[in-house]
């Protein structure tokens, strides 16, 4: 055991300093080196890139000022609504679609054609319905993130292993019952892994929304750093939520083990 | 993925459930007329579908969406145009390059989850407000796929191939346009067609949010009017569009695909 630990650590260490990594480095330093060049040429108008230390001095003034986490808190909100309202009703249409043929024949591909149409055209429709407060974009973001899951869960049922349904028909499950302990449990995966794009476009949709008509959340932020023309500030807030965003993504990947489960 | 086999299934036999989905449609929308004529739902917030049907011919004469309808075709072709060179140009340096593939893959895959589209106050400062600003966003959202799908081509190649290849003394140019190029191509398309998905999207979208540019903007331009109908009728020209555009990659997508 000792020695395989050993092992394992030397090589990790080995592969520390190995030519991936380097070049890693190098990109990554050439990419900050052309930046602050820029910054300084004055070949661009002033502003447009700014250097690096301002924007790490706005984006250390963004994360230390309440306000900040104020609208990330208002955004998130809105998102995990969006989430939960689209996430649940998709999950409701995937499992029915998923168990039927009929039906799944009948109006999956409404669902299949209409899910990759943008959504953000449909906001005006939802001012009109919701108002232009968070409840517009909470609507954008489950309209964004109901196809996705519905088309994710609708297939991960069909791909249910059969002897588990018996199993369960065997034991005269109902159809609760079936749904949660045989449907769920079987086709988490699909469940994660759709769960995953549906953050991602409900995460697009209600930060769009934002940026189109609201007075708080990330998007409001990012678009009034922009009309006040403070790039240090819109850079810093644009990183802030690309980290997040990729974060919380490889965080539901991880949580749902989608790397361990393997048949 | 199952709702392309579920539609491409569809043979002669089963017409009854693709009735009764169109029907359900139909039902739907009757329902929703009957409802707002009674009064039931404002037609100030929703108009009548009959309504909205009837200013498709204003939209078409007044609004010139043909016009409109071109000049985002030309954005997406644009940005198509540009993820297919580059998107394969660096698909290929990558598989060739082991070295930049273990470093730069993961990153790629990452700015495939990146929410791109809200860095467009960023492409504007960049840019300006005008249809490069769009291109480039469309472009920046839509490369990802591209690469990463021509790299997965690239390695699949089968190895009966490309020893083919090697049997028939085929020097290194030759290798990549008779063998691994024709091998890849379908998979590489799975990729361009996902990335001309993404720039759709994303010209659309950006067209509505910074009110500039064609179909996107003319929703936008009819909403701040006040043309309900009118509004309700262009976002269903714009989803009629999209839908008929994936309709025709996925066509092409089933041509190129070998039978085997």
């Amino acid at each position: 055991m000792a020695e395989t630990g050993r092992l394992t650590r030397v090589a990790e260490n080995a592969a520390l300093v190995g030519p991936v990594t380097l070049l890693r480095v190098a990109i990554i330093l050439g990419v900050l080196a052309t930046w602050e060049f820029l910054a300084h040429s004055g070949w661009l108008y002033r502003d447009v890139v700014p250097s690096l230390l301002s924007i790490g001095r706005a984006l250390i003034g963004l994360l230390s000022s309440p306000r900040y986490w104020a609208n990330l808190g208002v955004t998130a909100a809105e998102i995990g609504a969006a989430l939960a309202i689209g996430g649940i009703s998709a999950l409701i249409v995937g499992i029915v679609l998923g168990s039927n043929r009929f039906l799944a024949k009948a109006f999956e591909q409404y669902l299949y054609y209409l899910g990759p149409t943008p959504k953000i055209i449909f906001f005006p429709v939802m001012i009109m319905w919701f108002g232009v407060g968070p409840e517009s974009k909470v609507a954008l973001g489950t309209l964004s993130c109901f196809f996705p899951v519905a088309l994710s869960v609708a297939a991960g049922m069909r791909q249910i292993d059969k002897v588990l349904i018996r199993v369960g028909k065997s034991f005269r499950a109902n159809t609760l019952q079936m749904v949660w302990k045989i449907y769920l449990p079987a086709m988490r995966h699909p469940i994660i892994n759709g769960v995953r794009l549906g953050l991602g476009v409900a995460l697009i949709g209600t930060l769009l929304a934002e940026t189109k008509l609201s007075n708080k959340g990330i998007g409001f932020l990012i678009i009034n750093a922009y009309s006040t023309f403070d790039m240090p500030r819109m850079y810093a807030n644009l990183i802030a939520l690309f980290v997040l965003a990729i974060g919380a993504n490889a965080l539901i990947g991880r949580l749902g083990g989608l790397q361990t489960i393997r048949r | 993925m199952n709702g392309a086999t579920a539609v491409r299934r569809s043979g002669a036999g089963d017409y009854l459930p693709a009735a009764v989905g169109l029907a359900t449609v139909v039902v739907a929308f009757l329902i929703a007329e009957l409802l707002i004529q009674l009064g039931v739902i404002s037609r100030f917030i929703v108009p009548p579908p009959s309504e909205i049907i009837g200013s498709f011919y204003r939209i078409v004469t007044e609004e010139r969406i043909g016009t409109r309808f071109l000049v985002t075709a030309g954005e997406c072709l644009a940005a198509g145009v540009m993820i297919t060179v580059f998107g394969i140009a660096g698909g290929v340096l990558m598989h060739r390059i082991k070295l930049l593939q273990q470093a730069i893959e993961t990153w790629v895959a990452a700015l495939a989850a990146a929410p791109v589209v809200l860095a467009y106050p960023l492409f504007m400062v960049i840019f300006g407000r005008n249809a490069l600003t769009i291109i480039m966003i469309g472009f920046v959202a839509a490369l990802p796929p591209v690469i990463l799908k021509t790299i997965e081509g690239m390695a699949g190649t089968r190895k009966v191939l490309v020893n083919v290849g090697k049997s028939f003394n085929l020097t290194e140019t030759q290798q990549f346009w008779k063998i691994m190029f024709p091998a890849a191509l379908p998979t590489i398309f799975v990729g361009v067609r996902l990335g001309l998905i993404f720039a759709l999207i994303n010209i659309v979208g950006v067209e509505f949010l910074i009110n500039y540019g064609g179909l996107g903007q003319l929703i936008e331009d009819l909403a701040e009017r006040y043309d309900l109908a009118g509004t309700y009728a262009a976002i269903c020209f714009v989803i009629l569009v999209s839908v008929l555009f994936f309709m025709v990659l996925e066509r092409i997508e089933r041509w190129l695909r070998p039978v085997d």
